[in-house]
């Protein structure tokens, strides 16, 4: 008698699924912070008769980086310059940056963060004396715009209580958009090019995490902005701690692959972000550094950082290594020198940092003192909180280590993997900046496939936008595609592809599934498929080893580059066996095909810029230190969908801002 | 930091249209056993601890237990949402309590000004439909390179 074998998850996949057709003027998929600025702003704009819909993987009011809450909004121009902010950028990502892109942002972003602030955000304030108020307190201090002081913690970021940041924020933005206009629990997983227009999108095929049903959209312009790329190499934690990625754990470069599919071009995709956080459990360290002035010590108890010998390592980078600011791929730099010469770990010292501070405090000012560490936490990372409980750890009384994480691509934090996006159509942009549509028009933040936009970690060469800048771009990108959209009123979007041919193409997995799991008697091992699960050990294995993983310190060889790049070839083609019993496995199936590509993409750029650009992210041992004469430059890729080849190239970089 | 269910409090949302953990959970974990009416993570080790099913559970039937990984057992840290405020209550593994209260938004929840009658004047133009009605300038580099 046959054992009974029985998909997973609650939600059973079937064979032939329900298709749902739709047809809008504008399609945003994601539904995080970008996508929310998208959905507050499009309905401004929109003509009548003209129609938007927004497909989100998760529920918006808690989708996305945000969904947690955050302690502070990393960017706030406020009383400095955009021109300062493309500096403080430039130097922080060793030079390489879309300066048009940075700057613009930086005129836009204030204005987001002031609706954040009318919407109900609560948003630190400092009295004329000098002292901070919560965003409570803080009110009677009046608004950011009506010219409050908020409380900075560098120069760029402001101190919030940001537990409902995401719920604050997505409620206006479906406020905006309207509930009929947005499909929550659809997974978008591939953009489809138009039939008749060359390299221009036509629409996107997805399916819903909650029903059997595929979703087959037409456009005539689309948004893609779902987030970076996670649980891409193998994480420090290898059991259940693999879901407290220091990023959100279900971003699975969709974003980066869904358009390189279509042939968008992809820049700087060898840049990654390997934070420095609290161990384990990756709590900010962001307000330690700057609100509490802590210092981090070696396993020797010295402070290392500020030593002779790290001057002079830092020189060795300058002049990003000796500006007032140390990017932060150096200062991972430093701290991973002191742990391979035998002086870790690195300790935050936690201690001093609260004695220094408390030496001048009341009884009083000191429990606040003691409330803001711990809100930092509660903010944005419970778990670590949660862990310093654990382990019995009161940050006044006892320090606690810190250490780099494992890889992640993103392109809005202290990163800059992405797209080649747009610049705006504004004088002083360069040409080469800009990417014009058919009609000759330009479009800001459109990919180099007509018609497709992108926002936040999608937009490759500017990083450093974090939450806010991330919306603000969502909402230029509306506006663009609304003009996109009008100027194109004519243009009717054709797919290539048959409803059936899309079925087939996003149920593969539940067919192969059903089609062989009565074979064995146990449905997660089968010579015939390969479920999701064991793709993502095999995909972060894989990078650990050869990819400039933790296992290596961060360092590849182009021997290693040219082994898992034939590993790569093998686990694509195996994807083409993933099985899939439920809805919810599905959803893995596709998210594990998205991180394969985007990694793909991640170390054929590595393999191309002969240098160590981001020494401290990445080290290639066969070009170590950097190399201005040749790699002064961006490194563009592209994938032909037709020919199925790619193309890497040098791109020239352009000084806008003088120092 | 993986979510569980405790038995005893979780009703299913008493089988409505939506199970709050189920609607909320960013990476699709929380699912309702549709024969026992109890909620459940189904894949605890793709839990980020964002702690939204937690937060939402109408008979606070969530709470999170350590990763088995590399936290110690005994400590316990739990949110109760208020409108204006959160109040966490953070166990120690030593028994030591410790609560914190700091307030989550200014505005009553669906007071957000969604400014629906705000109409953007000129598609050309680089302002965004605030800035636009504010009559905001847009800068230029003070210098070119």
């Amino acid at each position: 008698m046959a054992l009974p074998n029985k998909p997973l998850g609650e939600l059973k996949a079937v064979r032939d699924p329900e298709v749902e057709e739709r047809e809008v003027d504008v399609l945003i998929v994601g539904g995080g912070m970008a996508a929310c600025g998208t959905a507050f702003e499009v309905h401004k704009w929109l003509k009548d008769g003209q129609s938007v819909l927004l497909c989100d993987k998760a529920a918006m009011e808690r989708s996305g980086a945000v969904a947690q809450g955050l302690s502070a909004i990393n960017t706030y121009i406020g009383e400095n310059s955009p021109d300062d902010y493309v500096r403080m950028v430039r130097n922080d990502l060793m030079g390489l940056v879309r300066e048009d892109l940075i700057f613009d942002l930086g005129c836009h972003v204030d204005d987001s963060v002031h609706l954040f602030e009318e919407w109900g955000l609560p948003i630190w304030k400092k009295t004329e004396d000098g002292k901070n108020l919560d965003g409570k307190k803080g009110q009677k201090m009046g608004t950011l715009k009506s010219g409050a002081q908020p409380v900075r913690t560098g120069k760029w970021q402001i101190m919030i209580n940001g537990e409902s940041y995401k719920r604050i924020v997505a409620e206006a933005a479906k406020l905006a958009l309207g509930e009929d206009n947005i499909i929550e629990r659809c997974f978008i997983v591939e953009l489809l090019l138009d039939a008749n227009v060359e390299n221009q999108i036509a629409g996107a095929v997805g399916f819903s995490v909650r029903e059997n049903k595929v979703y087959v959209i037409k456009c005539k312009t689309m948004m893609v902005a779902c987030g970076g790329a996670v649980n891409i190499y193998q994480p420090r934690s290898v059991g259940e701690g693999k879901g407290r990625a220091w990023y959100p754990v279900w971003n699975a470069g969709s974003t980066y692959t869904m358009a390189m599919k279509v042939g968008a071009e992809l820049t700087m995709m060898e840049n990654r972000f390997t934070p420095a956080r609290f161990k384990d459990g990756y709590g900010p360290v962001g307000a330690w550094f700057l609100l509490f002035k802590a210092k981090t010590l070696n396993g020797l108890g010295e402070p290392y950082a500020g030593s002779d010998a790290a001057k002079a390592e830092l020189e060795r980078y300058a002049p990003y290594g000796t500006a007032a600011i140390t990017p932060t791929c150096l200062r991972n730099h430093l701290m991973l020198f002191e742990m391979k010469e035998g002086r870790g770990p690195i300790i935050m010292d936690t201690v001093t940092a609260l004695a220094e501070l408390g030496a001048t405090m009341d009884k009083k000012e000191l429990k606040h003192l003691e409330s803001e560490a711990w809100e930092d936490f509660l903010d944005m990372t419970c778990g670590q909180a949660n862990l310093w409980c654990a382990q019995d750890c009161e940050p006044e009384k006892k320090n606690s280590e810190i250490m780099p994480t494992e890889p992640y691509l993103l392109g809005s934090h202290s990163g800059c993997c992405g797209l080649w996006a747009s610049g705006p159509d504004l004088d002083w942009v360069p040409d080469d900046y800009k990417i014009k549509a058919r009609n000759g028009k330009v479009y800001k933040q459109m990919t180099t496939v007509e018609g497709l936009f992108t926002s936040g970690d999608g937009v490759g060469g500017s990083g450093h936008k974090f939450s806010s800048g991330s919306h603000a771009e969502g909402r230029i990108a509306a506006k663009q595609m609304v003009r996109y959209a009008t100027d194109f009123a004519d243009f009717t979007p054709t797919l290539k592809q048959s409803n059936e041919e899309l079925v087939d193409l996003v149920y593969k997995p539940v067919r192969t599934y059903l089609d062989n799991c009565d074979y064995t008697t146990m449905a997660d091992i089968n010579p015939n498929y390969i479920k999701p699960n064991g793709m993502m050990y095999r995909l972060m294995k894989a990078t650990h080893e050869y990819g400039a993983g933790t296992a290596t310190y961060y360092m590849t060889t182009s021997k290693s580059l040219e082994i898992v790049m034939d590993l790569l070839q093998t686990m694509r083609e195996d994807c083409e066996k993933l099985a899939a019993g439920d809805l919810h496995e599905l959803m893995r199936a596709w998210e594990i095909e998205h991180r394969i590509w985007t990694v793909e993409a991640h170390l054929r750029h590595i393999s191309f810029r002969k240098e160590t650009r981001y020494p401290g992210f990445y080290y290639q041992a066969d070009h170590p230190g950097q190399d201005d004469e040749n790699w002064f430059c961006f490194v563009n890729s592209k994938f032909d969908p037709e020919k199925k080849e790619w193309d890497v190239k040098k791109v020239p970089y352009i000084k806008i801002i003088p120092d | 930091m993986p979510s569980f269910v405790i038995q005893e409090k979780c009703d299913g949302c008493k089988g409505g249209d939506k199970t709050a953990c189920m609607y909320i959970c960013p990476n699709d974990l929380m699912v309702l056993e549709p024969n026992e009416m109890k909620a459940y993570n189904q894949e605890p080790d793709q839990c980020w601890e964002c702690f939204s099913c937690v937060k939402i559970c109408p008979t606070q039937a969530i709470e999170v237990r350590g990763y088995a990984d590399f936290v110690p057992l005994g400590s316990s840290i739990m949110p109760m949402m208020g409108t204006e405020d959160v109040m966490w209550t953070c166990k120690f593994r030593n028994g030591l309590i410790k609560r914190f209260k700091f307030p989550i938004r200014t505005t009553p929840e669906g007071a957000a000004n969604a400014y629906a009658d705000l109409k953007g004047q000129d598609l050309e133009s680089n302002l965004l439909s605030t800035q636009e009605a504010d009559g905001y300038e847009l800068p230029v580099p003070k210098e070119l390179a």
